[in-house]
């Protein structure tokens, strides 16, 4: 790769280096030096120290009490809002990251045809990703509210009376998820480099053999784009599974607990409660959650994801 | 300025037309007319929030609960803004905003780019392992160390400081450093052997050749790593607990625990913390769509 720095003549040392060599590792050592620092310090002290903490009682002014699966006992059978919290996250990420992928891959599918003032509307379609999450969940606060929310009043324009949203334990979920659609255009831009990443010979010699345009969908495109849609996905699962600030900003958790997600349980066990054991034990279960998520993701989806084999010179 | 500086991606857009040897048959235009109905139906929907906010942090109280609804307040409204400012103490956030995006950008930029170019140009034994080690590191979920780093902090004595939301840019993000290593990468050795022989120093082609190279690089970085601090709640959620070192969005939130029914005034305030992030896309729109890219990120 690198050509070595030195001009010096190759005198081996006893481990084989020759001196230069060795200059040269002590350099690139020196240079990477600050992301081990961080790691060792910041990554993969608190990594371990998390799973310790997770089987103690551990409340910052007393030093940590060894209680093994007490914390995790307490979890799974005695907290009833550790179970609600979970079923709150599933539901989150279960109906809203299939959502954003699909209306991410529509719109930039429908972003890519030819048509009258497009960056104008590629541009207008993105703006709401780049609005600060609290901004976005005041604003929809306002646009949530039952009786004289503007959804409401456009619902009722068309003769539908619209539910009491963040004020109704059923439909607070969807609310929340429906703000995140806002915030599609983001994943529209990526789907979109990668449309244009298709050649269009491949349309044309589909054209050729005589297939729809549906048939060009699901046979080029949908393959073509999948390692993008696949990246996507696992980043979104992750991201879905943490939900907190929305929550955090537009409900406390509410109604009826029906908006307490995991990381906001969590967050109050750590911050409010100080019960930072416990909070040790839910954040190493969501870890594990997530994990397993992903590894099914990886396995069912990721074995269709079509990798193109790159062949040119 | 929008169709000058909207989104334009690289590449030929004008010819990706599904169907391009029979490219002005009827079907093609219902399709064309159908894209661009159901996209500017989209548009009111995803508009419609934006220019509500808008509207409503310009009107007077009584205006608000006008139904049917006024989108162009009469009369305009200025004072909702120096109001907001006042109240929820925004100038001062935005002070503290500044304060920890900066010092964290110029802490992510250093270490980023000087681990990068370890990385990616210095050879030393067991490097490809721990380039792998940083590899993994970017799946591992905050959650999981967030407790024993905060008791960490807390130990130094950094809570209610700045320092637990910026030193830790100080030892570069993972992703960062990988981003950088690819760009590092494409630079020819030559230029740098040339240095060499001249008898320059590796800290002096990383400042004088590497740095000037990937500015683009850096740019998309630091607009991340702003875009970052700017929208950044957990963090001094956790952290800051005196209310005159709030940043942007904890300030925001305050407010809207404080007057949850000033509807105006949290308008102006969602406004003000909204438009410096638009004026920077505007600005940067290339660094911004090239960013999210390379990246694969897409934010929220």
């Amino acid at each position: 790769m690198v050509a070595a720095a030195s001009g010096e003549a190759p005198r081996k040392t006893r481990h084989g280096l020759s001196v230069g060599a060795w200059r040269e590792a002590l350099q690139c050592y020196a240079f990477i030096s600050p992301w081990v620092i961080g790691f060792l310090w910041l990554t993969l002290y608190p990594f371990f120290s998390s799973l310790y903490y997770s089987f103690t009682d551990y409340h910052v002014t007393a030093p940590a009490q060894w209680v093994g699966l007490e914390n995790f006992r307490y979890m799974f059978l005695r907290d009833s809002i550790f179970w609600k919290s979970l079923w709150n996250t599933l539901y989150y990420v279960g109906l809203s990251v299939p959502l954003r992928v699909l209306f991410g891959l529509l719109l930039a599918v429908l972003l890519n045809q030819k048509i009258p003032a497009m960056s104008v509307f590629r541009t207008l379609y993105y703006l709401p990703s780049i609005t600060p999450t609290v901004a976005a969940s005041i604003v929809w606060l306002w646009l949530l509210k039952g009786d004289w929310g503007l959804i409401n009043t456009a619902l009722r324009g068309i003769g539908i009376k619209g539910p009491a949203w963040l004020a109704d334990p059923a439909w607070a979920k969807p609310a929340l998820i429906l703000m995140s659609l806002w915030g599609v255009g983001g994943a529209m831009v990526i789907y979109l480099a990668g449309l244009q990443g298709i050649p269009r010979e491949l349309y044309e010699a589909g054209e050729i053999d005589g297939t729809s345009a549906l048939q060009g969908f699901w046979h080029i495109t949908i393959p073509m784009l999948s390692p993008v849609i696949f990246f996507n996905l696992i980043m979104n699962v992750i991201g879905a599974f943490q939900v907190f600030t929305q929550a955090y900003v537009m409900t406390q958790g509410g109604p009826a607990n029906a908006t307490r997600f995991y990381m906001l349980r969590l967050y109050e066990q750590a911050f409010s409660a100080f019960s930072m054991g416990l909070a040790s034990a839910m954040a190493w279960f969501l870890f594990l959650l997530m994990l397993v998520f992903t590894l099914i993701q990886f396995k069912y989806i990721g074995g269709r994801v079509h990798y193109e084999v790159e062949t040119r010179r | 300025m929008a169709e000058s500086r909207a989104i334009s991606l690289p590449d030929q857009t004008q010819h990706r037309v599904k169907g391009g040897l029979h490219s002005k048959s009827r079907g093609q235009q219902l399709r064309t007319a159908l894209a661009l109905l159901i996209l500017l139906a989209g548009l009111a929907l995803v508009m419609g929030p934006y220019l509500w906010m808008v509207s409503t942090s310009f009107k007077t109280d009584r205006q608000v609960f006008v139904r049917p609804p006024v989108w162009i307040p009469n009369p305009i409204r200025w004072a909702n803004y120096p109001e907001a400012w006042e109240w929820g103490k925004l100038g001062l956030a935005t002070m503290n905003t500044l304060i920890i995006a900066v010092g964290s950008l110029v802490g992510t930029l250093l270490s980023s780019s000087l681990v990068a170019y370890g990385f990616a140009r210095l050879r030393a034994p067991g490097r490809d392992i721990i380039f792998s080690i940083l590899l993994a590191t970017m799946m591992l979920p905050g959650v999981v160390t967030m407790i024993p780093v905060f008791l960490i902090f807390s130990k130094l004595r950094w809570v209610n400081t700045f320092r637990p939301l910026i030193v830790p840019a100080y030892f570069g993000s993972a992703f960062n450093i990988f981003l950088l290593r690819q760009f590092f990468l494409t630079i020819p050795v030559e230029l740098e052997d040339a240095a060499i022989i001249d008898g320059a120093g590796r800290l002096r082609i990383w400042a004088t050749m590497f740095i000037p190279l990937s500015i683009p690089a850096l740019a998309t970085i630091a607009i991340f790593s702003f875009m970052h601090s700017w929208n950044d709640f957990m963090g001094p959620l956790i952290y800051l607990t005196d209310v005159n070192k709030y940043p942007i969005a904890l300030a925001m939130s305050r407010f809207l625990q404080q007057y949850g029914a000033e509807w105006t005034l949290l308008m102006a305030a969602s406004v003000t913390a909204t438009f410096p992030l638009v004026v920077l896309f505007f600005l940067a729109q290339r660094t911004f769509i090239q960013g999210i890219v390379t990246t694969g990120l897409a934010g929220r």
